[in-house]
């Protein structure tokens, strides 16, 4: 019998010739990302050897991944001292794949682990982020898991006990309109299949949209496949993911390329004409509140974000001052962006998106998490509604429970801003 | 036996049980106080000392979706309340067990705040309405992590018997 992807990927980390859906296994681990939570699986490592009599040393630094994004620069005095804390720990390690508050190298691990190069195709990653997901872009089974199970990787070099998941077959063919793109084409799925549609099973990604769309745009669809559940979304790589790894990531060793057997056997096949798809917004208060734009317009927004682990890479910023470009953002609305990694900041720097979004009104913050995860910059107020190219709209996201957000592709937040409400940007706005 | 202290509705998030706001909390001892802090009435009896240890919370569908963040397990346990839900996201899931926090899986669960539980083995009864009903249980792959008592007491026999 055929195996899926994540089938195959686990065999090949488990040292064995194949594994069924239900096994229990447990594979090697390639990269172990943590961001400033590390500080809490710092703890439970500390844990895991008490009373042991052993040095207590992580399996092999380097492949290990730390990366601040969430708080940065440190909002409190908490913050700062959990990272000055990581921050020892990294040196007492010697953990290599360190992404400290820096301009130079720094930005959300999402961005970072694939600009790096630090994901390869047949990878098993895990992060302790739900959105770890993401890598599956570059055909890797990656998925997130909790501190003290990071801590647990930390010391063995493998994940314990885990079920081989079933996997669905998402077949997606057609060419996405103009204003179109890989948010709308994820948010409808999960619309379709709801918020728990995929809880414990792969979502794996086929047909000629994926073969067209760029490693920036998998990253979108990997990145938000845990909102419908899933444990991992998976890309299999191709001759894109060899163009990134090398062109974009300045990877130079070898990189051998596997897929699903031809008669690998899905839990389901779900099938999606991309052609005829509109924007999608996502509505308060849960992901899978899914409408077309139309549905929505002309809703009244407050905080307009563009960035995040989702939408605030160089192409969606490159979308957003297509359209806010020579134009000035609604005075009743407000827009922050949060470009994903320094890398991006400075490319879209050069390329002038970054002034032509300035000169529109908007606010250049500093590439990290920012008002994603409402703990650090731009929290909205009691009453206040938001307009995100972010992944979650869950009842007090962005800080406060008494507001509303709504999730959006960059084009619908770049013609939104110019208007103040929700707008469509195939009609007006650009 | 204990009460239900707390019945919420389906796709409880990560960001109701424990607010990103709290999130440089990392000590097991300093979670619990912002258990379902926007849900201020509930937190505060919590931090009052009004609600006993072995109390339920009653959930609908997929408990816990969202962030993989452990501190929605762990203020949970620190209060150790029993979760019951139709069943719950998978990451929230692992964390619980991997912190020894007791979690029941009902799909058929029907109960209102206030009502008396009770586990028997595999089965749930309310004893205010003296309905039962089935437990699913815990995913069997896990079933070591649960006997040892959780993750970190695990990961250390394996860390001794040379993984
Ligand atoms: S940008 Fe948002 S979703 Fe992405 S890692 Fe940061 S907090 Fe999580």
């Amino acid at each position: 019998m055929g195996m899926t992807y994540v089938q195959k990927i686990l065999a090949r980390a488990c040292g064995k010739e194949s594994v069924e859906v239900g096994d229990v296994v447990e594979p090697k681990v390639h990269l172990a990302m943590s961001h400033e939570n590390g500080a809490m699986a710092m703890n439970q490592f500390v844990e895991i050897y008490k009373g042991t009599d052993l040095e207590a040393k992580v399996w092999d630094p380097d492949r290990i991944a730390i990366i601040f994004d969430h708080r940065i620069p440190a909002e409190s005095a908490k913050t700062a001292t959990n990272q000055k804390k990581l921050r020892d720990f990294v040196v007492n390690q010697k953990i290599s794949k360190f992404h400290d508050i820096r301009g130079d190298e720094g930005g959300i691990c999402h961005q970072i682990l694939p600009e790096y190069g630090y994901v390869r195709p047949g990878y098993v990653v895990v992060g302790t982020d739900s959105h770890t997901t993401s890598h599956g872009a570059l055909g890797a089974f990656a998925f997130g898991i909790g501190a003290t199970e990071m801590a647990a990787v930390w010391t063995l070099g493998h994940v314990l006990n885990v079920e081989v998941p079933a996997t669905i077959k998402v077949d997606v063919n057609g060419k996405l309109a103009e204003y179109v793109g890989p948010k709308d084409l994820i948010l409808y799925l999960i619309g379709k299949i709801t918020a728990e549609g995929a809880n414990f099973r792969v979502l794996e990604y086929h047909g000629d949209t994926f073969k067209n769309m760029s490693t920036s745009g998998r990253l979108v669809v990997c990145n938000m496949s845990v909102e419908a559940g899933a444990t991992s979304g998976i890309v299999p790589a191709d001759d894109e993911t060899l163009r990134y790894l090398k062109q974009e990531a300045g990877v130079s060793d070898k990189l051998e390329l596997f897929g699903p057997d031809d008669d690998a056997v899905y839990e389901q096949v779900i099938e999606i004409d991309a052609s005829t798809l509109a924007p999608q917004i996502a509505c308060p208060h849960m992901v899978d509140n899914i409408k077309t734009v139309d549905e929505v317009a002309g809703t009244k927004i407050d905080q307009i974000v563009i960035g995040s682990c989702t939408n605030g890479r160089l192409d969606d910023l490159e979308a957003a001052a297509r359209i806010l470009k020579g134009k000035k953002i609604a005075r009743t609305t407000r827009m922050l962006v949060f470009p994903a990694s320094w890398r991006i900041y400075r490319e879209a720097l050069k390329r002038g998106y970054l002034n032509d979004l300035s000169e529109a009104g908007a606010v250049v913050c500093n590439p990290g998490c920012g008002a994603c995860l409402g703990v650090h910059q731009g929290a909205l107020g009691d009453n206040e509604v938001a307009l995100a190219t972010t992944n979650r709209n869950f009842k007090g996201r962005m800080g406060n429970p008494k507001a509303e957000v709504y999730l959006c592709s960059p084009d619908v937040a770049a013609a939104s801003a110019v208007t103040g409400t929700i707008t469509d940007p195939r009609a007006g706005g650009r | 036996m204990g009460k239900i202290v707390l019945k919420v509705g389906d796709d409880v998030s990560t960001d109701i049980i424990y607010p990103g706001r709290f999130m440089a909390t990392v000590l097991p001892t300093e979670t619990p106080q912002y258990t379902f802090a926007d849900e201020t009435e509930f937190n505060k009896k919590l931090n009052a000392g009004e609600i006993p240890q072995g109390s339920f919370i009653v959930a609908g569908e997929n408990f816990g979706c969202g962030s993989s963040r452990e501190q929605a397990a762990s203020c949970l346990k620190g209060w150790e309340l029993v979760i019951v839900a139709k069943h719950f996201a998978r990451i929230f899931l692992q964390n619980a067990i991997n912190l020894g926090l007791q979690m029941v899986i009902c799909p058929d669960i029907e109960a209102e705040e206030g009502d008396e539980l009770q586990i028997e083995g595999e089965v749930l009864k309310n004893l205010t309405s003296g309905k039962e009903f089935k437990i699913v249980p815990l995913p069997p792959a896990r079933q070591a992590i649960i006997d040892a008592g959780g993750l970190v007491a695990y990961t250390r026999a394996r860390l001794l018997a040379g993984k």
